[in-house]
Order: C-alpha cells, then sequence, then structure tokens
C-alpha cells in the first residue's frame, strides 16, 4: 500500500517537473510547479515527516507560488517560443551534468542499508513538530537566529530596493 | 476492517451533510438578514418565511446554460470552480466538533468527532489547506480571459497572502498557550473558568489575538468589507464575472462553506470549541457528544450571524486602505498579541489567569 502511494506521488512528481520546464505557457508551469510540491509532500507524509508535509504546502504550494502567479499574472508574458536555447554545446553541457546528477542519486540508492524502514528513524508517535521545534531552540539555535539575521538583511534590502524605485 | 471503514464513511458522510446543509441556510438567513438590516422583508414568496427560496435558486441555477467563453482556457476555467469546493471542504475534517472519549459505534471506538481532529499537525494542517484556498480564485480569473476577472484573481492573490501572515501569528499566541498544534488539546486546554465564572477562552487572555484573527478571517474568506476580489461596483463580479451555472454555484457554495469553517475555526481556537465554563456533566458517551456538538452548533451560528451582521453594515474598503490595514495595523498589532502571550507565559500566569 505505501510502495504503491509512493510509486503514484513519484511518478507525479517526475512528470509535472517535466512539465514545468517544457510547457509553453507561464501559468501552467507555475501550475505544474504546485503540483511537484504536492507530490513532494506526499512522500514526506508517507516518510512519517508530517511537520514537513504541511510546511512544505503551507511555504511552497500556498506562499511562493501564489507569489510566482501573481507576478506572471502581472507581467502579462505571452506564450513562449518553441522549446529549445538554439545553443547546442550549452545544451549538451546540460544533458552531461543531469546525467552526472541522475548517476549519483542512482549510486547513493544502490549504498542505502537494505532493510531501511518506510518511515524514518525520526518519525516520532506524537509527530514531529515537537522535537523539530525542540531542536530549533536547542542545539540548532545559532543557526536558526543567524537564519533570521539573513532573512531580516533581505527584508531591509528589499525595502531600500523599493524605495530607491519610488524616487 | 469492515465495520472500521463504515464508520469513516459515517462520519465524512456526516460532516458533508452538515457543511452542505449550512448553505442553503445560511444563503436563506443572509437574505432575510439583509433585509431585516435594511428595514425590507426580503425573500417572502417561496414557502413559509421564504424558507424554499434556495431550492428554488437552485433549480435556477441548475437549468441555466454552463457557458464557456470562446477565448477561455477550457480545462482551467472548468476545474477551477470545482478546486473551490474540494478545498473548503477539506478543511472541516481536522475541526473537533465534541467530546469522543470512550465513544462507540457498531462496537467500534468512533476515534474523534468528526474525521481528525487527533492529528497531531491539526494547525498546521488547517493553515495548509486554508492557504490553497487563493488558487480557485486566481486561476478562473486568469482562466475566462476577462480583464475584470483577472484584476479580481490577482487582487485575490494579493490580498489572501497579505492576511494570511496576521491571522497566522495571531493563531500563533493560541499556539504557545496550548503548547499543541492538535484542535482537540487546544479545545481542552479552554476548559474550565477563572475566578468561578470568566470562562478560560483564549479570547479573555488574548482579545487582541482574536480580533485579529476574525478580521483577517473575513478578508480570507472574501467577505464585505473586504470583498474587492469580486466588488461589484468596480470589477463587475470580479473573478467569476464569467461563470454561470453550476459554475457559479460552485464558487458562491464555496464562499459560504469558507464562512462557516471560519466560524468553525474562530470558534475552536478562542472560544472554547464544543465547552460550556462551569457545568460539569454528570453522563458522559453520546449523551455528551450530542451536547457538546450543540454547544459547538451554536457558538458556529452565532459567528455565522455576525458574517451576516457584518457584512450589511459596514461598506467597502479601497484597496490601497485594505493592504494598509493589513500590512501597518494587522500585523504589528499580531505581533504585539504574541509579545504578550509570551509575557503571561513567561510569568507562568496562564494557570490564574494573567490579573
Amino acid at each position: 500500500m505505501v510502495t504503491w502511494v509512493f510509486l503514484a506521488a513519484a511518478a507525479v512528481a517526475v512528470v509535472f517537473a517535466c512539465l514545468a520546464v517544457v510547457v509553453r505557457n507561464p501559468i501552467l508551469n507555475v501550475l505544474s510547479l504546485v503540483i511537484v510540491f504536492f507530490a513532494m509532500a506526499a512522500i514526506f507524509a508517507l516518510l512519517g515527516m508530517d511537520f514537513l508535509a504541511a510546511i512544505q504546502v503551507i511555504v511552497y504550494s500556498g506562499a511562493i507560488l501564489v507569489l510566482f502567479l501573481f507576478v506572471v499574472m502581472l507581467l502579462n508574458i505571452p506564450r513562449l517560443g518553441r522549446l529549445g536555447s538554439g545553443r547546442p554545446f550549452q545544451a549538451l553541457l546540460g544533458s552531461l551534468l543531469a546525467a552526472f546528477l541522475g548517476g549519483l542519486l542512482l549510486a547513493a540508492a544502490a549504498l542505502l542499508p537494505a532493510g531501511l524502514g518506510a518511515v524514518l528513524p525520526g518519525a516520532a508517535a506524537g509527530g514531529t513538530a515537537v522535537p523539530i521545534g525542540r531542536a530549533l531552540i536547542s542545539s540548532h539555535l545559532f543557526v536558526f537566529e543567524f537564519i533570521t539575521l539573513l532573512l531580516a538583511a533581505a527584508i531591509v534590502g528589499a525595502v531600500y530596493l523599493g524605495e530607491r524605485e519610488l524616487q | 476492517m469492515g465495520t472500521e471503514v463504515v464508520v469513516i464513511a459515517l462520519k465524512l458522510a456526516f460532516g458533508l451533510a452538515v457543511l452542505l446543509t449550512t448553505v442553503p441556510i445560511m444563503v436563506w438567513v443572509e437574505r432575510r438578514g439583509s433585509a431585516l438590516i435594511q428595514d425590507r422583508l426580503g425573500p417572502n414568496r417561496v414557502g413559509p418565511l421564504g424558507l424554499l427560496q434556495p431550492v428554488v435558486d437552485v433549480i435556477k441555477l441548475v437549468t441555466k446554460e454552463n457557458f464557456l467563453p470562446s477565448r477561455a482556457q477550457a480545462p482551467i476555467y472548468l476545474l477551477a470552480p470545482v478546486f473551490a469546493i474540494i478545498i473548503a471542504l477539506s478543511t472541516f475534517i481536522a475541526v473537533p466538533i465534541g467530546p469522543d472519549d470512550g465513544l462507540t459505534l457498531f462496537g467500534r471506538p468512533v476515534d474523534g468527532l468528526l474525521v481528525a481532529p487527533h492529528l497531531d499537525i491539526g494547525l498546521l494542517y488547517i493553515f495548509a489547506v486554508a492557504s490553497l484556498g487563493v488558487y480557485p480564485l486566481v486561476l478562473a480569473g486568469w482562466a475566462s480571459a476577462n480583464k475584470f476577472s483577472m484584476h479580481g484573481g490577482i487582487r485575490a492573490s494579493a490580498q489572501a497572502i497579505s492576511y494570511e501572515l496576521a491571522m497566522t501569528l495571531a493563531v500563533v499566541g493560541v499556539l504557545m498557550g496550548a503548547g499543541s498544534l492538535r484542535l482537540d488539546e487546544i479545545v481542552l486546554q479552554q476548559s474550565g473558568t477563572w475566578l468561578g465564572m470568566l470562562p478560560r477562552w483564549n479570547v479573555v487572555v488574548q482579545p487582541l489575538g482574536a480580533l485579529i484573527f476574525v478580521v483577517a478571517v473575513f478578508a480570507e474568506t472574501n467577505r464585505l468589507p473586504f470583498d474587492l476580489p469580486e466588488a461589484e461596483a468596480e470589477l463587475v463580479a470580479g473573478y467569476h464575472t464569467e461563470y454561470s451555472s453550476l459554475s457559479f454555484a460552485a464558487f458562491y457554495m464555496s464562499e459560504y462553506i469558507h464562512m462557516t469553517v471560519a466560524a468553525a475555526l474562530a470558534t475552536t481556537l478562542f472560544f472554547g470549541g464544543w465547552t460550556l465554563p462551569g457545568i460539569e456533566l454528570p453522563f458522559g458517551g453520546w449523551p455528551q457528544a450530542l451536547l457538546g456538538m450543540t454547544v459547538f452548533g451554536l457558538k458556529v451560528a452565532l459567528f455565522l450571524w455576525f458574517f451576516v451582521w457584518v457584512r450589511w453594515t459596514l461598506p467597502r474598503f479601497r484597496f490601497d486602505q485594505l493592504m494598509a490595514l493589513g500590512w501597518k495595523v494587522m500585523l504589528p498589532l499580531a505581533v504585539l498579541n504574541f509579545l504578550w502571550v509570551g509575557v503571561v507565559l513567561g510569568l507562568g500566569l496562564m494557570e490564574e489567569g494573567p490579573w
């Protein structure tokens, strides 16, 4: 059962990830990406990572991609031209890189221990929200605070850029 | 296995029935309520007090032609209202509508009223689904190939993102007080009284949070005074200008379902859910569950009436006013509420109240 759900979610993720690149309509690209993130959330949930699944949907599907859609609509991009960049050297380089990354992924999968269960070891009975929260404010406190500092800097930068454009 | 599936199916069917019955009732309440507030009679021809008016409305909608604009993006145009209904319906399953300890049905434990109140990430699940609610609106606006629709869709996305922040931050206070994301625990934490008379509801400790949540929910459900995505005076009918027949009905229904779910959430998070303060019940099991569900229903009904009342009392905002309110007033106030709950918790005052 779990295997079938996983295979379905994985297939959806791969197919729509391809569509997100291949389809020549920006809105449909964004929508494909929404579905990819959903499939990823389903896979997280299957792994017992309920918190991560919810956050995935809230942050990516619910906020970032709505913003993408908003921007794409505002810019009113016409239908894109046909597929392909017309640059054979870059296309070759890209294909080689993709093949290398795919091989790396397969090698990593082959190296996994055989008896690994379907649920990740960190998945707790009471959900993963509590352990993640505790980890963030104890062992990872410095990183956590540092990221908030980074975000604050990004916000200040965005405000500065916006202000300059107004004047 | 067999009876277990039956129990789950019954729970789902009950939830669906409750939500779908609320829609015609709310349509009637809205029309009669608006008439009451505007000193008119309202629909009073069909059935006693016009109670059958929603039935006639449905017949009218069903028999209309489902029109497809020639330049519309057909699949998305047709799917958007379906998504609207699905998303509106799926939020409700994590809301606890009654006490369920020791309840059995056909010899099986019921395990939660209604469907999944014991979800460990309950609150996050609701935010996750609610944050998707804007997609149908944006997609409908875009796929209609109509400038007014498009404008409505863009407004919907901007508005939803802006008010989601304030809403989420307001709920963080509740989360801190309960120390859990589980909605059933959030309800239980609010049972009992302070000083023998004040209910231990979150609204008593964090009135600011409750206010922000309710205001943000008006914006998230696109109700007046925040119904900018469909502002009739400016955008014909906004994102659903091009929709007719059952596609339009789907949007209309999803708005009322969103309203019901929002009322249920406000009740659960800030007004004690199905609990009544200061009353010790001498019985458990199904009588207790039914009483809890009745209390919950009454609180939700009060909220729904509040939605109608506000809609016919306040005028619509201008879009820049809406944005300014969301970012410059609601968000800072939500942070203030967050700090206040932190102080109350830090001084250990949550148990006996912040006085």
